[in-house]
């Protein structure tokens, strides 16, 4: 004799879902294919590096304002970290891809990684010129007024105003990142669920079965 | 201080307006066009230079 079939709440099929979809020795592997020990693999991480800097900096900025990072020798100095650490966390991301489209690693299965990651990019680039917006300088002035002209063009002038500091201060430190945070935070996962792509002629015995591959 | 300024100054006068490099309709700074070129160079290199191997690798 068995016990009835307890009722399937959310939380039960998400729980199931999410075990099924990311073991934790896929969610948090301890070891990797051979083919992975190459310098090509490691820029993503140094894009995710960087990444945590940009938003740590960011929020230093965010805490202090702008006559701080104007005036004082801290605030050039964080000033600086921000624009360098998004130097970076561009030029890595960008080399990352490179290598990412010449090994086509959209193969088996990962077209949402491929995906999630240019919508990274996408974002990214939305985020870093509203930070341009942001400066509270003469240069964030003529960028906003030439952009106004582009915008405006496209009829998106009305809603989406570059001449507004405070609604794109707004969309550069908590609509944007909140959106590249979250599409990383997936892009990750789905790195971790099909696996860290393949060189195309790898040989057969050097893949990780559990990884789908 | 002024000692550790001077130090830490960039290497390179940056206080002029830019280069500008022209190539029939491209047009583009020189600071840019040698960021470029650095991340070319770096991702030839990361293709190119063996990667340090660590014991008990798969």
């Amino acid at each position: 004799m068995t016990a009835p079939a307890a009722p399937r709440s959310w939380t039960g099929i998400v729980r199931d879902r999410a075990v099924r979809s990311f073991p934790p020795e896929q969610l948090l592997p301890d070891k990797q294919p051979i083919y992975v020990a190459s310098w090509i693999y490691v820029f993503g991480v140094l894009t995710l590096a960087a990444f945590l800097v940009v938003l740590a900096s960011g929020g230093v900025l965010a805490i202090e304002g702008p006559q701080w990072w104007h005036t004082s020798t801290a605030g050039h100095f964080f000033n600086s970290l921000h624009l360098w650490s998004v130097e970076l966390f561009m030029a890595f991301m960008v080399i990352h891809l490179w290598g990412k489209f010449w090994m086509a690693a959209w193969r088996g299965r990962r077209a949402m990684t491929w995906i999630t990651g240019s919508l990274c990019f996408v974002g990214s680039i939305g985020t870093a010129f509203t930070g341009y917006l942001v400066q509270t300088n003469f240069d964030s002035q003529w960028i906003s007024t030439q952009a106004k002209d582009g915008l405006n063009s496209v009829g998106v002038g009305a809603v989406f105003n570059v001449t507004n500091f405070g609604q794109m201060l707004m969309w550069h430190i908590v609509l944007l990142p909140l959106v590249v945070g979250l599409v990383i935070v997936v892009h990750i996962l789905q790195v971790r669920r099909r696996g860290v792509v393949p060189p195309i002629d790898v040989d057969p015995v050097d893949l990780i079965p559990e990884q789908g591959q | 201080m002024s000692i550790l300024a001077t130090a830490l100054a960039a290497p390179v006068n940056l206080n002029h307006p830019g280069h500008y490099v022209h190539w029939g309709v491209i047009q583009i700074s020189l600071a840019n066009l040698v960021v470029i070129g650095l991340m070319i160079v770096i991702f030839l290199a990361a293709i190119l230079l063996p990667f340090p191997r660590g014991g008990g690798r798969k």
